[in-house]
């Protein structure tokens, strides 16, 4: 683990990246302390104002302060996606190790039950949840948690196969060593970067997800503020004030690209041998940008 | 002699990978009999791949055979090793990944000591393992890939007599070490046997390290114990593969 730290502090990027989600996280959460205005309040007058020193990022089409209602809006995107992702961790990482464990008939059934889940196709089946359900920030949750969780059972039982397979398991089994510690101490401890990284990438992904769901005008509902849904709103007036988009846009593009450079970096740094030939010149930006999965080649 | 383990018509086959979905199964080993006496060192030959590890692993508990028992002094494996925590143990021969890689040396010494219940002054325990099998103590603190290969063999020593076990598996224990290590663990080894009064099951696929150490040598080939002979009566193979093995290392008239 010691290495782990030294290479990802030598890594200007991920500490660039780590400081930049660190800041907006904590804006996020101190956005009723630090929003000059109530990102609810109206005033028609001053509508579809530019930026000025009273409103940094202008005014939207009911003469709403955008600064406020993007940090109040990070607060409902980042937070709940980090909720989800948090939530579709822990049901995977449960399931992953059982299966992963203890195989035989408990991996069979919970294989099987995933592989149904995962015969439907996720977007799809958020979308049928939510009609289900109803709009509203709790269902998108919950259809996310519900569409995705199979998925990380999958990943995560993978990489506790590897461990499985390795002799100091074998050896904790014979000394007779009880199950919880050899999960604890060899699986946990050992899986934990792998699932970190698939942990940020997700976000990433669950980040864009929950405002694509707003910006369609199924998650979060107005006035409350939130990045796709403030997207979708830009929408209506799209031909008449363009610049409206820049900011919601800018900030999940900044957000969702610097959680995917977080993943890549993690992952770096926890295997230095993946990135021999790449540490002067970074693979591809858009790659990472967009999460895309790079190969390794020697 | 009492026998310590008795196996009885074992059989153990794996599903064949990447054959469509047949299904086909590959039977490893198809009806093995053998006995350990208590105290005895027992060689285990075969060539790589004829199911040398699997066997072990079956003895372990670590798998389930198909068919065919393994009884320790008369009770099933399972039930045997779950009484007598710690009374069991292996080497194996890819030392590397052996030790947990964030493991220092104390710690994975120590987790078998942990896990047989008994802790009583585990810091002078320790250190008399490590002199035991002839480690200084300025490694205790060092990970895995601070030590050679030898010092890390001898630290999975070290850790495999920690619960003061009857009965150790050393599947290739010497196989990947530098010939003059390999003289020098293999003379460890034989000592501790007789310090300790362990029994041994000595797995390789090289004949001369195994006949110094062993009392009792079996072939195992085509899934099958072929032949079993007493150390000092290698020339009396009748076999055709024993006799093929031998007479590639040993110059005899055979
Ligand atoms: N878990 C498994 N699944 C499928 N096949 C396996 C499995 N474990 C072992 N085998 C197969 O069983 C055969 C015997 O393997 P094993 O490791 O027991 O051989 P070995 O005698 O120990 O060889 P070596 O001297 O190389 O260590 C091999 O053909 C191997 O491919
Ligand atoms: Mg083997």
């Amino acid at each position: 683990m010691a290495g782990f730290w030294k290479r990802f502090r030598n890594d200007n990027l991920a500490m660039g990246v780590s400081l930049f989600l660190l800041m907006v996280i904590t804006l996020a959460i101190l956005a009723p302390l630090l929003a000059p205005y109530d990102p609810t309040a109206q005033n028609i007058i001053d509508k579809f104002q530019g930026p000025s020193l009273t409103h940094w990022f202008g005014t939207d089409q009911l003469g709403r302060d955008v600064f406020s209602r993007i940090l109040f809006g990070g607060r409902v995107t980042i937070l709940v996606s980090v909720l989800t992702m948090v939530v579709t961790i822990v049901i995977g990482t449960v399931l992953g190790v059982m299966a992963g464990y203890f195989r035989g008939t408990v991996d069979d059934v919970i294989m099987r039950i995933c592989d149904i889940m995962l015969s439907f196709p996720s977007e799809v089946l958020i979308l049928a949840i939510v009609g289900i359900l109803g709009t509203g920030i709790t269902n998108i949750v919950l259809a996310t948690v519900i569409a995705k969780w199979a998925w990380y059972v999958r990943m995560i039982r993978s990489i506790v196969i590897q461990f499985m397979d390795s002799n100091y398991i074998r050896f904790a089994k014979v000394a007779g060593c009880s199950t919880g510690h050899i999960v604890r101490k060899h699986l946990l401890v050992g899986a934990i970067g792998e699932i970190a990284v698939l942990a940020t990438l997700d976000t990433a992904a669950i980040i864009l997800n929950i405002s694509a769901l707003s910006f369609l005008g199924l998650g979060v509902q107005p006035p409350t503020a939130e990045w796709g849904m403030m997207l979708n709103e830009a929408k209506n007036v799209m031909t008449t004030n363009p610049g409206q988009m820049l900011a919601p846009g800018m900030a999940i593009f900044l957000v969702v690209a610097a959680f995917n450079f977080l993943g890549d970096s993690i992952q770096e740094a926890l295997n230095p041998k993946i990135n021999r030939g790449f540490k002067t010149k970074r693979y591809s930006l858009l790659d990472s940008l967009f999460g895309r999965k790079k190969v390794v080649t020697e | 002699m009492a026998n310590l383990l008795e196996i009885k018509d074992l059989e153990k086959s794996y599903l064949k990978v990447g054959v469509n979905f047949g299904g086909s199964r590959v039977k490893i080993l198809n009806g093995v009999n053998l006995t350990i006496e208590a105290g005895s060192c027992v060689g285990l030959i075969g060539e790589s791949g004829s199911g040398k590890s699997t066997l072990a692993r079956l003895i372990m508990g670590l798998e389930k055979p198909d068919k065919g028992s393994i009884l320790f002094e008369g009770i099933p494996a399972k039930q045997w090793i779950k009484n007598n925590k710690g009374k069991m143990s292996v080497v194996f021969q890819d030392y590397t990944a052996s030790v947990n890689p964030r493991y220092t040396v104390v710690e994975a010494i120590a987790e078998p000591i942990y896990a047989s219940g008994a802790v009583t002054d585990l810091d002078q325990r320790i250190d008399r393992l490590l002199v035991k099998v002839g480690l200084e103590h300025e490694i205790k603190n060092r990970y895995p890939h601070e030590l050679s290969g030898g010092q890390l063999q001898r630290v999975c020593i070290a850790r495999a007599i920690a619960t003061n076990p009857r009965f150790i598996v050393l599947d290739e224990a010497i196989s990947s070490l530098d010939v003059s290590v390999q003289s020098q663990i293999l003379k460890l080894l034989h000592r501790l046997r007789i310090e300790m009064n362990i029994t041994y099951l000595f797995v390789a696929h090289d004949l001369q390290a195994v006949s110094h150490l062993c009392n009792k040598i079996l072939f195992l080939y085509q899934g099958q114990i072929v032949e079993e002979l007493q150390s000092g009566e290698l020339a009396m193979a009748k076999n055709k593969y024993a006799r093929d093995l031998l007479a590639s290392v040993i110059p005899f008239e055979v």
